[in-house]
């Protein structure tokens, strides 16, 4: 009984502690009054360094953890303050992020737009209080309506086609395009553009996801075995690459397999001959660039782009490069 | 068949007010009971300390967190979440879950959509019709979970799965895409917005949704403690069947609690779709935990009987808290579940230790 009685009492101290604590806070930051001297001292130094916010609708995947180095490498090599964070697609939460970089008065704005609608009126917000911004990864048919600078990505469109011809010119007849997240629109567009690249029957596969990949290959393996004409597939996320190659072996099936974008796991199946190839969006460069063009436009007014986007892709990882990249992916920079 | 039809029987358990009179000498058969100890027997005594700590924690480590735009921001996070973790609360008490709670704000959000951008309706009667059937989607998983006497997390599991499946099949159907958009074209959006989804306080835009928080908040609360379907609904959660024998309406009390929450969750479905003039076909997906963290932080049993909508409403804000105040630290976001983890945890080892220092003194 009495050391309950201790512990209750020391959870009362530590309760009088913080509310303690959060009326020196309130006085600290008194936000009118308050004490102008120290207040301005605050201002001034953070009006010599750089803070650019990075809001993606990733969700820690390793797509994402490349642009994110990408964006955190940036930061350091130029000297500014990156804070980067994702919304796990959800687009209400990307929003309220963008709301809070907005009140942090940041120098810049680097935000992925997969639901422009969504975050609208956030971005309206940042333009008015002129923080300038630039859309990354998708967001390429709207950046200029929601006030960006510009657009540093691929045309997902554009990219899919490109793949889907790749796998024609592989010799493929029916090709099964793996889509991994319910609600982004890229990877529709993706799966649109295969379609218009492939000619032949193109079949759609919604899987469970990054999340949970032996749901995924599961699914996919189970397609295969119930469709046997099915001799290609296209995966557009790596890890989902991964899971499908495995997909493919367990089903016994014959199907090419190519994918977007990279992994080491990815650039080591291509080596080995289990992949096709990989269309290549380069999203290390998705991150690091816009923190260094909206530094440059902090500093000193420049814009890039001249009002277009600016595409850090396709490129094609083949067997024939495969070699070069693979150490790049290791570091995770590719 | 499974309950007496009783509905405002007169044996009502508790009586609905009227404290006994005063008595006039202390009686030494009554413990003395410190005003410390009634305090810390309160639910919410683990997520008010959480709540503090971490205010105090963000308000002195970063700059805007204490600012009202920052303040702005983490109650706009907090108050969708708190409008449904203050319903799961109330289910929890009642000794049931709803785990298509999260699924349901998209379902409802996709509904007003579609009926809205593409099957011709204005804004107001589309929300009617969907508050509606939010409303029979409640009662059939409270009926399901009543007739059939499963427990309510595979019910509801079902349920979640086949919204989960319908909101994606209907809208690529409907649309051609993964969203529904455009509904600022709607006739009646604007007048809409004024009373769902605007800010107030302009420069530092407080989302009305903190207001209907709030609100939704203080009912449940008088709900609970003041009226005779408060107690009923401790009494479904504490035990069923003692609380069908003293004439409780188990089952009716039940399935208003489903219902509650499904329209909560049409209530924030409604509120997303204005806010974002659109909704995502995977729209709450996955948030139905982040109610039930928020209630459990907040002090509800995960057996029922016990707990409070200010816990829950305090959960919410916890979770509001730390997502936008490791946003302002620039902390690396990886470590976010870490940090929430670690809360919950906390918050429930506290409220464990109150429970037990609160049952012990009962015997």
């Amino acid at each position: 009984m009495t050391r309950v009685r201790v512990v209750l009492l020391a959870l009362l101290m530590v309760l009088g502690l913080s509310a303690f604590a959060v009326a020196c806070g309130g006085d600290d930051d008194g936000d009118e009054g308050g004490s102008p001297a120290a207040k301005d001292d605050v201002d001034l130094t953070q009006g010599q360094d750089v803070t650019i916010a990075v809001i993606t609708h990733g969700s820690g995947d390793s797509f994402w953890a490349v642009a994110k180095k990408g964006a955190e490498d940036a930061g350091k090599q130029i000297g500014v303050t990156v804070k980067y964070s994702e919304s796990a697609n959800d687009p209400q939460k990307q929003a309220q992020l963008i709301d809070s970089a907005v009140t942090e008065k940041v120098d810049g704005i680097a935000v992925s737009a997969p639901n422009p609608d969504a975050i609208r009126d956030s971005l309206k917000k940042a333009t008015a209080a002129g923080i300038p911004i630039i859309t990354l990864n998708s967001g390429a048919e709207d950046y200029q309506e929601l006030g960006a600078i510009t657009h540093v990505g691929q045309t997902e469109t554009i990219a899919g086609e490109g793949a889907g011809a790749k796998l024609k010119e592989a010799g493929g007849k029916k090709l099964l395009c793996v889509i991994h997240e319910q609600a982004n629109i890229g990877l529709n567009q993706r799966c649109d553009g295969a379609k218009k690249g492939f000619g032949g029957e193109v079949e759609n596969l919604q899987v469970k996801g990054v999340d949970d990949i032996q749901t995924t290959l599961t699914e996919i393996q189970s397609k295969l075995q119930s469709d046997d004409a099915i001799d290609a597939v296209l995966a557009l996320n790596p890890d989902i690459a991964i899971a499908a190659r495995d997909a493919v072996k367990g089903a016994g099936s014959s199907a090419k397999l190519a994918t977007f974008d990279l992994s080491g796991d990815v650039v080591k199946a291509i080596q080995d001959g289990e992949m096709e190839f990989a269309v290549d969006q380069q999203q290390y460069l998705q991150g690091y660039l816009p923190v260094v063009f909206l530094t440059l436009y902090k500093n000193n007014a420049n814009t890039v782009g001249g009002g277009q986007p600016v595409l850090t892709g396709p490129g094609y990882v083949t067997k024939d490069n495969a070699d070069t990249v693979a150490k790049l992916a290791e570091e995770g920079t590719r | 068949m499974t309950e007496a039809i009783g509905g405002g029987s007169p044996a009502a358990a508790a009586p609905a007010g009227a404290p006994p009179a005063p008595e006039p000498v202390a009686d030494e058969r009554l413990a003395n009971i410190s005003l410390w100890a009634r305090l810390l027997r309160r639910p919410e005594v683990g997520s008010l300390l959480g709540a503090l700590v971490i205010c105090a924690f963000f308000w002195t480590t970063t700059e805007s967190f204490g600012t009202l735009s920052g303040i702005a921001n983490w109650t706009d996070v907090a108050s969708t979440l708190g409008i449904m973790a203050v319903a799961v609360a109330l289910l929890m008490i009642g000794g049931e879950f709803d785990l298509s709670a999260g699924v349901m704000t998209g379902t409802t959000g996709l509904l007003l959509g579609l009926l809205t951008t593409e099957w011709g309706f204005s804004m107001w009667p589309a929300i009617v019709v969907t508050f509606a059937f939010a409303a029979l989607v409640g009662f059939i998983n409270g009926y399901m979970v009543i007739k059939t006497r499963l427990p309510s997390f595979i019910v509801t599991l079902a349920t979640f799965f086949v919204f989960q499946g319908l909101n994606l099949g209907v809208t690529k159907a409907v649309t051609d895409t993964v969203r529904v958009a455009g509904l600022s074209d709607v006739s009646g959006y604007d007048s809409a917005s004024k009373l769902f989804s605007n800010t107030f306080w302009s420069p530092h835009n407080f989302r009305l949704s903190v207001v209907w928080w709030i609100v939704i908040a203080a009912i449940a609360t008088w709900v609970l403690a003041r009226t005779r379907v408060g107690n009923w609904i401790f009494a479904v959660g504490g035990d069923a069947n003692a609380a069908r024998n003293v004439g409780v309406p188990v089952a009716r009390v039940k399935i208003a609690l489903f219902m509650t929450t499904a329209m909560a969750a049409a209530l924030v479905g409604i509120m997303v779709a204005l806010r974002l003039a659109s909704v995502q076909a995977g729209q709450g997906v996955g948030e139905e935990f982040t109610y039930i963290i928020a209630a459990v932080v907040g002090g509800c049993l995960l057996t029922g009987g016990y707990g409070s909508a200010i816990g829950a409403s305090l959960g919410a804000l916890i979770v509001g808290m730390a997502f936008i105040g490791i946003s302002f630290s620039g902390w690396n976001t990886d470590w976010r579940f870490l940090f929430l983890g670690v809360i919950l945890l906390l918050a429930v080892l506290v409220n464990n230790l109150v429970r037990h220092r609160a049952e012990g003194a009962r015997r």
